[in-house]
């Protein structure tokens, strides 16, 4: 009689499973890793974007071979990341504007191919900010020509570096600088904002997923798989930011974990704008548990609350629940 | 060779002949044809090695730039008047980071009200930028002036704009010396970056700069301009030496030497200036033209030797700067500075306007006779200003302002000019 | 200098016409400037071409307000544009159109000019005959060749073929030549009437 045994990456501690064979441990826990993103950089305690970045672009040196650029939109990644007079990323970065990484990306791509150096690939890295709003024109043009970048959104929800501003990513009724907590509907409002996954699927690019910090070798993988295709490529990667959601710096991998057990976050993968993966909810949880910890929703709660709001959130889990058939045959 | 063909095309045979690696540009007129002829000799093969980005604005335009030179790729794109405007931000970027992109500026005016014809105003609002600015006369200094642009630009690690008459000379043909291609292989060796992205040797570039350094590093862009101020006549003695004629340089002086009255432009007015000039020495006036090729870096000396020796000099310009007057007339008074004669600006040919010999010849001649305002705007309708005026004082609700001109003004199309 | 100014409307190919003209110059040793006016681009809407010919480089940038030559490709424009405005006295006038300058009601304006210099010509119908399209551009300056004697009809050729290819090529310079000889012929029945 043999029974399923399931091994699950749990808490913060362990990048490496020594019951893992070797081929499948991940890049993080190799010390033959580039470390791109060097140690002695500037973000804050419990930084997701740090984290996301550090594990994402190490991934893709391992793909390409250590043969690769990056560009980076202005943000909280490029300012942490390059405090005058020092730098902590060792490969090729270049910095421009704000809302031009994915034009950038084109540009260097171009460069490349015409050179003839056909093994040296790119990425284009920015914030929800610099990718879905300002971003957004260079981004869609990146997509409609298929320019061969993988671009990766480091996704906080907010103008973090400026304050935390609401940006298209910020969620419904999440409160920042910009849609305060106050008023009748208080926090950002429903209704508004874009779904980029989406929206680079309907430019039918040859990859899209989304990731969180939540799961490393999902991230790796999915960075691995991009970067062994050529043409646009778009990774969305969910990054709590401790400052601007409200929430204990230790708490960074555990709240991305909830996004995606609540059905708040998919995670998923599609090629040419059809879905053709989804990661399952292993335990389902109300959006309660992952609501609860950020003060930035702390407005939704307490006496009276608001909980038509919270109702509207729920609902807005179960619908990706649905459409993305995110609970396999077990857990329905 | 010589070639009968439209400036545009001239332009981009120019382009063509000096290997650009990627070509990334945003249509807009009158920049189209330029645009359109490169598209079409790398879609066929003629241009090649060489990457051509349809882009989806013109922000995206000098981002692909920005990222292609960062790479070493020898960059170029096209542009006028609400484009440049539109990647105004990556203009700073590229100067400022010290990227050599070579752009032409087919110059239009900026709207509102949009219009589409030739004046200064496109180039003149990125004049601080950092970007070097050069001046075409005619199509065949515009061609010249591409190829002097990309070792100019690579020399110095600067981008460079190279500014031609929109319609005025992109949509005139007439006849140019087309260079061939050794040639201008001799004269522009392949582009050798000062800082590229390179796995081999990882750089990081655009890095945050604080109040420690900034300060020196803009002040890096400018002692650069200044080599330019040598650089730029050497190149253009370098340039009628190998294709046996006289183009670019930082001024250009006609019957300046004896001049009493000296007339000061750039660009394509500069040839009915000469016949005005030609008009009035004729009648017996001591007038001379200045053109100025290089309007950045502005060549100060050159200008005040030029005009050091007149009475009077009126800078005629495309471009004004509201609330002040000339702006090219302003630099041309820092050039002047502590010189006592007497100075004229002319402001003429706002948004494609013809500028006529007729008017020019009677515009100096006033100015000789010195009855010509200080500040003046040439050929303009002060029937039509005045009755707006009038309108606005009488009632608060009195409509938007172009219309009510236009509609004073009455049909154009069935005028000739 | 010589300055010919050509009126038509959008679709016509004036702007062509123009090019072609200073093409057909650079061909015969000259200098030659084209230009359109700039008028805002629309199918029907009355369009302004210049060329400049001269010995020497012209440096004039300017719309040409005294025109010696006059090229009119559509002759509705005459009820609707002053195309005469600055004609010099001793100027050419080639005219697209079947009827005569009396009967298109320019009898007076034609007593100004010389009359020998005046002509009309069917361009539209040789166009339609020669290309089965009526593009009377190239046509015209097949005229004018004939009408001035300023430009080669073999000039004219060359730069019809610069501008178009294979049969298009050979159906215009057909048609110009056609041109030519219709003006030629008029040209010396007006010398013969004068002298009558």
């Amino acid at each position: 009689m043999t029974a399923e045994i399931k091994f699950y990456q749990t808490g913060t501690f362990t990048v490496g499973n020594r019951l893992l064979a070797p081929e499948l441990h991940s890049v993080q826990a190799s010390i033959e890793r580039s470390n791109s993103l060097n140690s002695g950089h500037r973000a804050c305690q419990g930084c997701g974007e740090a984290l996301g970045a550090r594990y994402a672009v190490d991934a893709a040196m391992r793909a390409t071979s250590n043969r690769l650029i990056a560009c980076n939109a202005t943000g909280c990644l490029e300012v942490f990341s390059t405090p005058y007079p020092e730098t902590s990323w060792q490969l090729p970065w270049i910095h421009s504007l704000f809302g031009n990484a994915a034009a950038v990306g084109t540009g260097i791509a171009a460069a490349l191919k015409v050179k003839g150096k056909t093994d040296v690939r790119v990425i284009a890295q920015g914030g929800d900010g610099g990718t879905t709003d300002i971003g957004f024109g260079c981004l869609s043009g990146m997509f409609e020509r298929n320019d061969d970048v993988l671009y990766i959104c480091y996704d906080n929800e907010a103008y973090m570096n400026t304050g935390v501003q609401r940006s298209s990513a910020t969620p419904p009724a999440a409160r920042t600088a910009t849609t305060m907590a106050v008023g009748p509907r208080p926090g950002a409002s429903f209704g508004q904002g874009k779904n980029l996954p989406l929206i680079a699927m309907a430019h039918r690019i040859p990859y899209v997923a989304t990731a969180t910090v939540a799961d490393l070798h999902d991230l790796e993988a999915k960075v691995d798989t991009a970067m062994r295709v050529r043409g646009a490529r778009y990774l969305h990667v969910l990054v709590p930011c401790p400052l601007g959601w409200g929430s204990a710096s230790h708490d960074t991998i555990r709240l991305a974990r909830l996004a995606r057990e609540t059905g708040l976050f998919p995670v998923f993968e599609a090629e040419h704008g059809e879905v053709t993966a989804v990661t399952h909810i292993r335990r389902r949880v109300s959006v309660l548990e992952y609501l609860r910890p950020q003060r930035r929703f702390a407005h939704l709660f307490g006496t009276p609350g608001h909980p038509e709001m919270l109702a509207r959130i729920q609902e807005e889990a179960d619908r990706n629940i649905r459409r993305f058939g995110l609970l396999d045959a077990s857990e329905a | 060779m010589l070639r009968q063909i439209e400036g545009s095309r001239a332009v981009a045979q120019a382009v063509a002949l000096c290997r650009p690696e990627v070509i990334c540009a945003y249509p807009i007129s009158p920049q189209t044809h330029i645009v359109e002829a490169l598209g079409e000799a790398v879609k066929s093969g003629a241009l090649s090695p060489c990457e051509f980005i349809n882009v989806e604005s013109e922000f995206s335009a000098m981002s692909v730039a920005i990222g292609a030179s960062a790479a070493g790729a020898r960059a170029y794109t096209a542009t006028a008047s609400q484009g440049l405007l539109f990647m105004a931000e990556a203009v700073y970027n590229a100067s400022g980071l010290g990227l050599p992109i070579v752009m032409t500026v087919a110059n239009r005016a900026i709207g509102a009200p949009i219009n589409i014809w030739n004046d200064h105003s496109d180039s003149m609002s990125q004049r601080d930028c950092g970007w070097l600015q050069l001046f075409a006369e005619n199509n065949q200094e515009a061609l010249d002036l591409h190829i002097q642009a990309f070792k100019l630009g690579e020399e110095l690690s600067m981008p460079v704009m190279v500014c031609m008459d929109g319609f005025i000379l992109t949509h005139a043909t007439e006849r140019v010396d087309m260079p061939a291609q050794p040639e201008v292989d001799a004269f522009l060796p392949p582009y050798e970056p000062r800082q590229v992205l390179d796995p081999s040797e990882p750089v990081s570039i655009g890095a945050m700069v604080g109040p420690e350094a900034f300060m020196e590093v803009r002040y890096l862009a400018h002692a650069k301009q200044t080599m330019a101020l040598e650089r730029i006549p050497q190149i253009a003695e370098e340039f009628a030496r190998r294709f046996g004629r006289s183009s670019g340089g930082l001024v250009r002086a006609y019957r300046c030497e004896d001049a009493e009255t000296i007339v000061v432009a750039l660009g394509s007015v500069l040839g009915t200036l000469k016949d005005a000039a030609d008009e009035l020495r004729d009648g017996g006036l001591r007038v001379g033209v200045l053109g100025i090729q290089s309007f950045r870096p502005f060549p100060l000396a050159a200008v005040r030797a030029a005009l050091h020796g007149a009475k009077r000099v009126v800078v005629l310009e495309k471009s004004f700067s509201v609330g002040l007057g000339g702006i090219v007339s302003t630099d041309v008074r820092v050039a002047l500075s502590g010189l006592t004669l007497h100075g004229y600006t002319v402001i003429a040919g706002l948004g494609g306007r013809a500028i006529t010999k007729a008017s020019l010849v009677r515009t100096l001649t006033e100015a000789i006779a010195d009855r010509l305002a200080p500040l003046t705007f040439m050929d303009l309708d002060w029937r039509i200003v005045e009755r707006q005026l009038q309108r606005e004082a009488a009632t608060r609700r009195s409509g938007p302002v172009a219309e009510n001109l236009l509609r004073d003004v009455g049909p154009v199309a069935s005028k000739v000019r | 200098m010589l300055q010919v100014r050509i009126h038509g409307r959008g679709g016509q190919g004036v702007v062509t016409a123009a090019e072609m003209l200073s093409v057909a110059a650079f061909e015969q040793g000259r200098y030659a400037q084209a230009f359109p006016s700039f008028g805002s681009e629309r199918t029907g809407a009355p369009v302004v071409a210049f060329c400049r010919i001269d010995e020497r480089d012209i440096r004039l940038r300017e719309p040409i307000i005294a025109p010696d030559v006059l090229i009119v490709q559509d002759p509705t424009l005459l009820y609707q544009v002053d195309v005469f405005q600055g004609l010099k006295p001793d100027g050419f006038v080639l005219i697209n159109s079947k009827r005569s300058f009396d009967e298109l009601g320019l009898g007076d304006i034609a007593l100004r000019y010389r009359r020998e210099r005046l002509i009309s010509l069917p361009a539209t119908e040789i166009a339609l005959k020669h290309l089965g399209r009526p593009l009377p551009n190239a046509v015209l300056l097949g005229g004018f060749a004939a009408l001035s004697g300023l430009i080669r009809l073999e000039a004219v050729a060359h730069a019809i073929r610069d501008r178009f290819a294979g049969k298009l090529a050979r159906d215009n310079v057909a048609a110009a030549t056609a041109a030519f000889e219709y003006v030629n012929r008029r040209v010396q029945e007006l010398a013969h009437a004068q002298t009558n």
